[in-house]
């Protein structure tokens, strides 16, 4: 179980990922191998799971992110399963996600035009298997993105 | 927009997964030395091409045992801003994230929580008392995957 010390790394973290641990035992007001220890723990046990880099797809040149939000026919036995094995296949599709509610999978898809984009979605994701139906949002702005936890 | 070659993309792509790793490490994996990976790290962070550094840590074993997608419809237009909005829904601390899209709804949150009593006691207290709100669509996340994008 964790601790409060352990919340209280966890949070210096967050802040600053990639800070060091001797930097992050300074914040939390611990000594740096007590911190050392705790991180290392927290490693361990999976509750770090690591540090990522995001890329700026569109530094990259990627000026398009869509939501596709896509019902999938469930009468067919491993829709989901075959559904997100080709979906991994497409470069472009950036995140998966199931869920419950009106909608199954929702496909985060990037592209570099809108050209780009509609050969993508022809091509390669009505293509997929066991599509009922799709819904296309268009992303506009990100206003918040930290998904920081509020430990 | 910067030119990459190869190597880069597959230099960004260990940089994805692992934002700590230093240039020594990275340029064995690209069959690059040390300084020629660190001039190509440094010509990328240039670029802009990371967005920024995150720490993924696993909500479940935090106790966050909910996350929910919501799609916020903005009623009544002109009464309250939109700044009203965003600016009041971007500093509750269960909302991880807030896009404003264009679609079936205006915005959408990542909202995480507890549990389900306690996503309900953010939604009602917090979300649906938001200036301007005038539908919102749940859907719970079962599962997420998060791909490496064209990087090779």
């Amino acid at each position: 179980m964790l601790d409060d010390t352990d919340r209280r790394i966890l949070r210096q973290l967050q802040a600053d990922p990639t800070a060091s641990a001797a930097d992050l035992a300074a914040r939390a007001g611990l000594n740096a191998a007590t911190c050392w220890r705790r991180l290392e723990k927290l490693r361990e046990t999976g509750v770090i799971r690591g540090i990522r880099s995001e890329i700026d797809w569109r530094a990259l040149g990627y000026e398009v992110e869509v939501s596709l939000r896509i019902t999938l026919d469930k009468t067919a036995p491993r829709a989901f399963d075959e559904f997100a094995a080709a979906a991994r296949l497409v470069p472009e599709v950036l995140e998966i996600q199931t869920f419950l509610g009106q909608v199954d999978v929702r496909l985060g898809v990037i592209a570099r035009d809108m050209a780009h984009y509609k050969d993508i979605y022809r091509d390669r994701i009505l293509t997929l298997p066991h599509i009922l139906d799709v819904e296309a949002l268009m992303h506009i702005a990100r206003l918040k993105d930290e998904e920081a936890l509020p430990i | 927009m910067i030119p990459l070659d190869d190597t880069d993309r597959r230099l960004l792509r260990l940089m994805a997964e692992d934002a700590g790793a230093g240039a020594g490490a990275l340029g064995r994996r690209v069959g690059l030395s040390q300084p020629a990976t660190w001039r190509r790290m440094k010509r990328l962070e240039e670029a802009g091409a990371i967005r920024r550094r995150r720490a993924d840590l696993d909500l479940g074993k935090l106790g966050f045992g909910v996350t929910v997608f919501l799609g916020v419809k903005i009623g009544t237009r002109g009464r309250a801003p939109v700044e009203d909005f965003e600016r009041a829904v971007s500093a509750i601390p269960e909302v991880q994230s807030v896009e404003h899209i264009l679609g079936l709804y205006d915005y959408r949150l990542r909202v995480t929580a507890r549990d389900i009593a306690d996503f309900e006691r953010v939604l009602r207290r917090r979300i649906m008392t938001l200036p301007g709100v005038a539908g919102v669509d749940a859907n719970v996340l079962l599962s997420e995957e998060r791909l490496p994008g064209p990087l090779g």
